[in-house]
């Protein structure tokens, strides 16, 4: 109640039109009940349990009492102990303290790459279906490349013609822009099939034009498509960059996952038996692509009120 | 192709009419043409639509806009796709008050209560989804839906058809007594001659994009003069009556890519004689306000 009272406060402070006011009623009282659908569903509980670990630690991970993540400061390949719980290096760097900042590193290229493809995707996928035509033609024709080409060997090209190793700003585009293909076909048939329905002539002969058709009939449609299907990017995203990382294509002084990987496969951390070194980092991998995995499927059927338990 | 060709008629204020005929004869695109809402493949070729002094044949589909709904609404066919599937009752039902008289969607939203209450749904529903109504609860949403806006006419395309015959009862009273409220003109459409027998003023039997006969209800009901129109009131069971299976008209409805020369009904007609395959009939006036488009009704015959 407080909270509604402050913001028409500041709403009518700021002066904020009629139009812009119902907007924003309308989004905060369905993420709250999203939010609450989320926690309680048997796969997204989980799924976010894992996914706020994860943040958090990414999130507290420079105020954590923990050795700095690129000094050199104790012996080499240490197993795990007390002091080191993962273990150290081939450099004597903690690696507790790496796989940490790892995950800032990962979430951050995962978030931002999935956001590019996401919003992309959608775009690409809203303009072909609902106008066709030669817009159509042009963007699917685009979109085959993308979808045609394996990913990896675009990645890897795309990172020798940008010279060699990538900085992390270019991952994040390279990876957004490689990955919005799939994204757009889905929202693309999504919406084919959505302009037909009877409610979308009703809203017509309401009075309501094209873009209000895509923004408020159309668009909730396909957002349960698009959302889940981003979430699903992100854990594509995630495990680009460390594949990336792996095959020694990125600048390592950002610290992800793959690179701590990729610096324990070049040491042969394998062959000497230092398994903190492949596993913690590898396990971290794993359960936040689970994670998103989980919250992908959950959300897909949360949002789509006909898949809804009740 | 020409789907709807050479139909006239006019409607009063507080007056109900029927389109009534075959699957596939127009009836839906009269009435979709009426507010200009023809797929992207269909346009008006030719004619004048006139309401109050205003052609909305002619007019800006701008102006248009402003038209639809808040003067002339739609009941559309088959309320479990016109009803958006992932929006809420209340938010579907504002959307078109919200567009036409330029408030916010919160605001707009208040008047769902009356309306839903004047069609018969208990308003605490409003914020659930499509699915959680049953068939009958959608068609009065829809009707709901139409009048949002205070509409001088409102045309129900097929309101009862895919209900049981009780709810279809229920619908029909329910849209009488709202005209009867309202002081509402309506067009009714529907192949069922029971349900516009029972509901409208006027009746228009449409054959094959053609306006077959027009007149008033009870007239056309009981003294119907085109052979179309006696063998469709002809083909109703009779409850009264003998067991057995009405006569039916023989034949299928025009194919309009190339329809037949003459009158569009002579292939099925069993009065037809040599001039309804050569010219095509006029409209006859057959008593006041009563019209048939057959050579057996011009005067002096």
């Amino acid at each position: 109640m407080a909270f509604t009272s402050a913001s028409h406060w500041i709403r009518r402070k700021i002066g904020l039109t009629e139009v812009r006011r119902e907007k924003l009623s309308l989004t905060t009282k369905r993420f709250g009940e999203i939010m609450w659908a989320t926690v309680h569903h048997r796969m997204g509980g989980p799924g976010v349990a894992i996914l706020v670990f994860f943040v958090a630690v990414a999130i507290v991970g420079p105020w954590l009492p923990l050795p700095h993540w690129d000094a050199s400061l104790f012996p080499r390949t240490l197993d795990p102990s007390w002091e080191h719980p993962f273990g150290t290096d081939h450099l004597g760097r903690d690696l507790l303290s790496r796989v940490v900042r790892g995950s800032q590193v990962s979430l951050l290229v995962g978030f931002l790459a999935s956001v590019i493809a996401g919003v992309l995707g959608t775009l690409v996928g809203l303009v072909t279906g609902f106008w066709g035509g030669w817009r159509d033609e042009v963007l699917m024709r685009i979109n085959d490349v993308f979808l045609s080409l394996p990913w990896l060997a675009l990645l890897i090209v795309l990172a020798a013609v940008l010279g060699g190793t990538l900085s992390l700003e270019v991952i994040i585009i390279v990876i957004g822009l490689t990955s919005w293909s799939f994204t757009a076909r889905v929202v693309r048939a999504q919406v084919l099939t959505v302009k037909e329905r009877v409610f979308v002539e009703r809203a017509r002969a309401a009075g309501a034009g094209n873009m209000t058709i895509i923004r408020k009939h159309i668009f909730p449609n396909v957002f349960p498509l698009v959302f889940a299907n981003t979430i699903l990017t992100v854990a594509v995203a995630i495990l680009s960059e460390s594949t990336l990382a792996f095959l020694g294509r990125v600048d390592r002084s950002n610290v992800s996952w793959g690179v701590i990987l990729s610096e324990a496969e070049e040491s042969g951390a394998l062959l000497n038996g230092h398994w903190a070194w492949i596993v913690m980092p590898g396990l971290a991998l794993v359960v936040v692509i689970f994670g998103f995995s989980l919250l992908g499927y959950a959300l897909d059927e949360i949002l789509n009120p006909k898949l809804r338990e009740r | 192709m020409r789907a709807v060709d050479d139909v006239s008629f006019s409607l009063e204020k507080g007056e109900s009419l029927g389109l009534a005929g075959e699957s596939g004869c127009g009836k839906t695109t009269t009435a979709l043409s009426i507010i200009r809402l023809l797929p992207k493949n269909g346009r008006i070729v030719d004619g004048h639509i006139w309401y109050g002094d205003q052609d909305l044949a002619a007019i800006k589909e701008a102006d248009l806009r402003r038209i639809r709904w808040k003067h002339i609404s739609i009941v559309f066919q088959g309320a479990m796709n016109a009803l958006n599937p992932v929006r809420r009752v209340s938010w579907q039902i504002a959307e078109a008050i919200a567009i036409h008289e330029h408030i916010a969607i919160d605001e707009a939203e208040d008047r769902v209560d009356d309306l839903l209450e004047l069609v018969g749904i208990n308003p605490a529903r409003k914020n659930d989804y499509p699915h959680e109504f049953s068939g009958g609860m959608r068609q009065r949403v829809m009707i709901a839906m139409a009048l949002a806006c205070n509409p001088k006419i409102v045309i129900a395309d097929e309101p009862v058809t895919a209900l049981d015959v009780m709810i279809q009862a229920q619908i029909l009273e329910l849209l009488q007594n709202l005209k009867d409220e309202l002081d509402l003109s309506m067009i009714l459409i529907s192949h069922d001659l029971s349900v516009i027998a029972e509901t409208c003023d006027k009746v228009a039997i449409m054959y094959g994009g053609k306006m077959a006969e027009f007149g008033p209800t009870e007239d056309v009901f009981r003294d119907p003069q085109h052979p179309y129109t006696q063998g469709l009131i002809r083909s109703f069971p009779d409850i009264y009556g003998p067991r057995d299976l009405p006569p039916w008209i023989p034949g299928k409805p025009p194919n309009l890519l190339e329809p037949p020369q003459g009158c569009r009904f002579h292939p099925r007609c069993s009065f037809a004689f040599a001039e309804c395959s050569v010219t095509e009939p006029p409209l006859y006036e057959t008593g006041p306000g009563h019209v048939a488009s057959c050579h057996l009704r011009a005067p002096g015959r």
